[in-house]
């Protein structure tokens, strides 16, 4: 029981990471309506940046948020103005074919400079842990998981408390009619792509804190991030947390309850489950075309 | 005979009640008009009756038949057309191939429609011929202009030589000598013997071309019978002037 | 006889000299390395070309046809084993049964992922196929796991050892073909393209959207299935993650956007163009990373210079220069026959 018990503790710590990074991604789906699947690759490019400035400039993984965050912001927006921007028919489709490139292009370069080799961010307090229960809690996930609680509820406030928020949420809800009031969607697009990678960055350092990663491990995190969207509903932020939280508390009870092998494939169980009932996940709205 | 019994149907979207219990018998062979102020919800009765949207409450019959969980496409098939607000056609479609694409025939067999295609084309072109848009054929759809869209699109429905046609605002945006050629057409397919539900806003177009006249005021069916009679009742003008 | 006609029988000109030349490649040019590229480029052939019948055609954008292929090759692996048939000609007589059970699949899968709109859909194509690739890692009574499944070997060997797999994967390419085309022309396909363009307004004048689009996605999976059929028993030994690879699936989705979405030949033009270049890459710079940088790369610029693909821009600047310099005709009645 205290296994079952720890497990879930486990998966909600964890759900946090994936919360945050699943809410990047369906944030950017939500405004500009593409599916980025260089998420998991941005993520894992988030995680060696702090690789790197934690080894070179011997800082705490934590503390490189402080250079890699503002760094992965601006490499987003970026990234929104030369390579989706210009894509104006048949967004959807093209962009995933974009994101993709983006992410084989950022694997193919990350292998370059860093090798194939599996690496993991190191803390000098990462193994110590302390008694819950029956258990042991290791205090790199309860950070990791306090630090997606924070920016999530920055990236809340943002939205819901700003005038720049509620363009994004404008945007989200109507481009056309956004643009028709006077809000520049161009910028907010890309500021929005911005916010995803940054939100990517701090998953990215509480990923590769928790799990050794090489360039190679954007395919598994990509599937996962998409999977927990759609769950929750394309677009909707609350659906992301969630639908993280169910799928990460269900896989680490399953690895122990069943086995690990079959943890990954609960994930997509419950998917399939929700997506018979509820086709548009868990908060998604039903789209009809103006009737 | 009537042709369409809409009983008491009712949809509210969240706290807004867009159709309460409206009643609406349309008879074989007219050409009723669906009149009413913006957002008493003369296109929320089109998508119910259309099997876009589902009813919360109330029947709609065809053909004394219940047609009240079928989808769009059966519907179609049953008999009952519609054209939209915005008039939608297929833009990477030649307006010949617009057309060509509605189906006669259910499910699997759609699949294999192919033997007709010579009679289809020539039938498809005598539309386009009628409608006075047969020189734009060829033409890609998204290439129109906004008047042969809409004339495409009711002559795409009527391909399929429904009895029932359901038309949305057939004269928004479209320029007056246009309009008359419209009317036009609505009366001798009338006279063909195809019935129409028109809802439109262009109160002298309507008063000349339809037979029955029904008003619809917050959802509702406020009066209904002949243009003449019901343009006089006072309910009716409260309705257009009041709040 | 008129400019239109011309250009028509040119075009079947061209097709049938096309066709004789891939029938008698592998006799010109039989060096086994140029028929191994021969071999993968009618196979992406065949794979772009089925991938169009359902991307294409309906817009409905499949990432997971990886799965179909994997699928395929495992279904194919397993009944030769269970059956004991030796390798030889008769391998081949398995791959459509190997279609067959695809069909199954794809008929399941696509009912159920059928049910959600564009973008969600993508999502749910992906998922499947990570799911197909972890089942085949780990019902290793099954699938021999990640050790992989093994096909028998065929009598034919060495240096011509590829000319069978090269015809058995042109007979598949020109048999998706066909199947294209023939869909290209009927009711059915129309019907898919008005789907594409507007899905509620083919519902609206009877398009039976959710059979068609069925029908759309198991056809293009079995051709799918089927290709990778014979690609398991060419390459002789398969692994999860290589036949159930994302790779392969986002090739032939990138061959179709390049040559052109939904027309037959962009297609075939894609895999023509972006297989050979692919191989040639892989084998000058598959050792370093930067191969998937320079593929990245190239991607990249297809799709933001030509978002289109390349034939219809082509056919769009033909048309035009036609319309300046040619007698003054009206635009050719080209969509319900190219």
């Amino acid at each position: 029981m205290t296994l079952v018990l720890e497990a879930a503790v486990l998966g909600v710590l964890t759900g946090g990471v994936y919360a945050l990074m699943a809410s990047g991604l369906t944030l950017i789906f939500g405004v500009m309506r593409i599916i980025n699947v260089g998420h998991g690759a941005l993520v894992v490019l988030g995680a060696y940046l702090s690789f790197a400035a934690s080894r070179s400039l011997g800082l705490d993984p934590f503390l490189t948020l402080v250079i890699t965050m503002p760094v992965m912001f601006l490499l987003g927006v970026v990234i929104q103005t030369i390579f989706i921007r210009p894509l104006r028919t048949d967004r959807e489709a093209l962009s995933v074919l974009v994101t993709y490139a983006l992410a084989l292009g950022i694997e193919g370069l990350l292998g370059y400079f860093f090798s194939a080799n599996y690496v993991q961010l190191k803390a000098w307090y990462d193994t110590a842990s302390f008694p819950i229960g029956g258990f042991r809690i290791t205090y790199v996930y309860v950070f990791g998981f306090v630090l997606c609680l924070g920016i999530l509820g920055v990236m809340f406030l943002v939205l819901y408390r700003t005038t720049f928020g509620a363009s994004i949420r404008a945007t989200m809800l109507n481009r056309t009619a956004a643009q028709l009031i006077g809000i520049d969607v161009d910028r907010v697009s890309a500021v929005a792509f911005g916010i995803g990678m940054a939100t990517a960055a701090a998953g990215g350092v509480v990923f590769g804190i928790t799990t050794a990663f090489n360039p190679g491990s954007h395919y598994d995190l990509i599937s996962r991030l998409l999977t927990i969207i759609v769950l929750g509903g394309l677009g909707s932020l609350r659906g992301a947390i969630v639908a993280a939280l169910i799928m990460l508390v269900s896989e680490d009870i399953t690895a122990v309850v069943i086995s690990p092998v079959w943890a990954t494939f609960v994930f997509f169980v419950i998917l399939v489950a929700v997506l018979l009932v509820r086709p548009q996940g868990l908060y998604g709205v039903r789209v009809r075309d103006r009737l | 005979m009537s042709l369409l019994r809409i009983d008491n149907l009712s949809k509210r979207f969240g706290g807004v009640v867009a159709v309460d219990e409206c009643s609406i018998t349309v008879e074989a062979g007219s050409i009723m008009g669906l009149i009413g102020p913006n957002g008493s919800g003369k296109t929320t009765v089109f998508n119910m009756v259309t099997g876009f949207i589902p009813s919360d409450k109330g029947t709609v019959s065809f053909k004394s038949k219940s047609i009240d969980r079928l989808g769009p496409d059966r519907i179609y098939e049953l008999g009952i057309g519609r054209t939209f607000q915005l008039a939608r056609i297929f833009p990477r479609l030649t307006a010949l191939e617009n057309m060509l694409v509605p189906v006669r025939r259910k499910g699997l067999r759609a699949l294999f429609s192919r033997a007709d295609w010579s009679n289809e084309r020539a039938r498809a072109m005598e539309m386009l011929e009628f409608l006075d848009i047969a020189h734009v054929a060829n033409k890609l759809g998204g290439t129109l202009s906004y008047g042969q869209r809409k004339l495409l699109e009711l002559g795409a429905v009527l391909m399929a030589e429904p009895e029932l046609v359901l038309l949305d605002e057939p004269a928004g945006g479209v320029n007056p000598a246009l309009l008359e050629k419209i009317g036009e057409h609505i009366r001798r397919l009338n006279e063909r013997g195809i019935t129409f539900l028109v809802v439109e806003h262009n109160m002298s177009w309507v008063m000349n071309l339809c037979t029955e006249v029904v008003v619809l005021h917050r959802g509702r069916a406020i009066a209904s019978g002949k243009p003449d009679a019901v343009r006089q009742e006072p309910a009716v003008l409260d309705a257009y002037l009041g709040a | 006889m008129s400019i239109l006609r011309q250009t028509a029988n040119l075009k079947w000109v061209g097709i049938v000299a096309v066709f004789a030349l891939a029938l008698v490649l592998p006799a010109i040019a039989s060096d086994p390395a140029t028929t191994n590229i021969a071999v993968f480029t009618m196979m992406y052939i065949g794979l772009a070309t089925a991938w169009n019948i359902m991307g294409g055609y309906t817009g409905y954008i499949s990432l997971g046809h990886a799965a179909f292929f994997g699928f395929g090759a495992y279904a194919l692996a397993l009944m030769l084993g269970h059956l004991h048939i030796a390798g030889g000609y008769t391998v081949f007589l398995f791959v459509p049964i190997a279609g067959v059970a695809t069909a199954v699949l794809a008929v399941g899968i696509g009912w159920f992922a059928l049910r959600t709109r564009a973008a969600t859909f993508v999502i749910v194509t992906i998922a499947f196929m990570f799911m197909l690739q972890l089942l085949a890692e780990n019902l290793v009574g099954l699938t021999g796991g990640g050790g992989g499944m093994s096909f028998p070997v065929p009598p034919w060997r060495g240096g011509s050892f590829n000319p069978p797999y090269y015809y058995a994967m042109l007979t598949l390419a020109a048999f998706a073909l066909g199947i294209s085309w023939w869909i290209r022309r009927s009711k059915f396909g129309l019907g898919l393209l008005a789907i594409r363009d507007d899905e509620d307004k083919a519902l609206a004048v009877g398009v039976p959207t959710r059979t068609f689009k069925l029908t759309a996605f198991v056809v293009s999976a079995t051709l799918v299935g089927m290709i990778g059929a014979v690609y398991g028993y060419y390459v002789t030994y398969i692994y999860p993650q290589f036949v159930v690879d994302p790779l392969i699936g986002i090739s032939m989705v990138l061959m179709v956007f390049l040559g052109g979405l939904g027309t037959l030949s962009g297609p075939v033009l894609g895999a023509l163009i972006l297989e050979p270049a692919q191989l040639s890459l892989a084998y000058n710079f598959g050792a370093s990373r930067l191969y998937l940088v320079l593929y990245a790369a190239v991607f990249l610029l297809v799709i933001l210079l030509l978002p289109r693909g390349i034939v219809p821009s082509v056919t769009d600047l033909l048309v035009r220069w036609r319309s300046r310099t040619g007698p003054t005709a009206p635009a050719p009645a080209k969509a319900l026959n190219s």
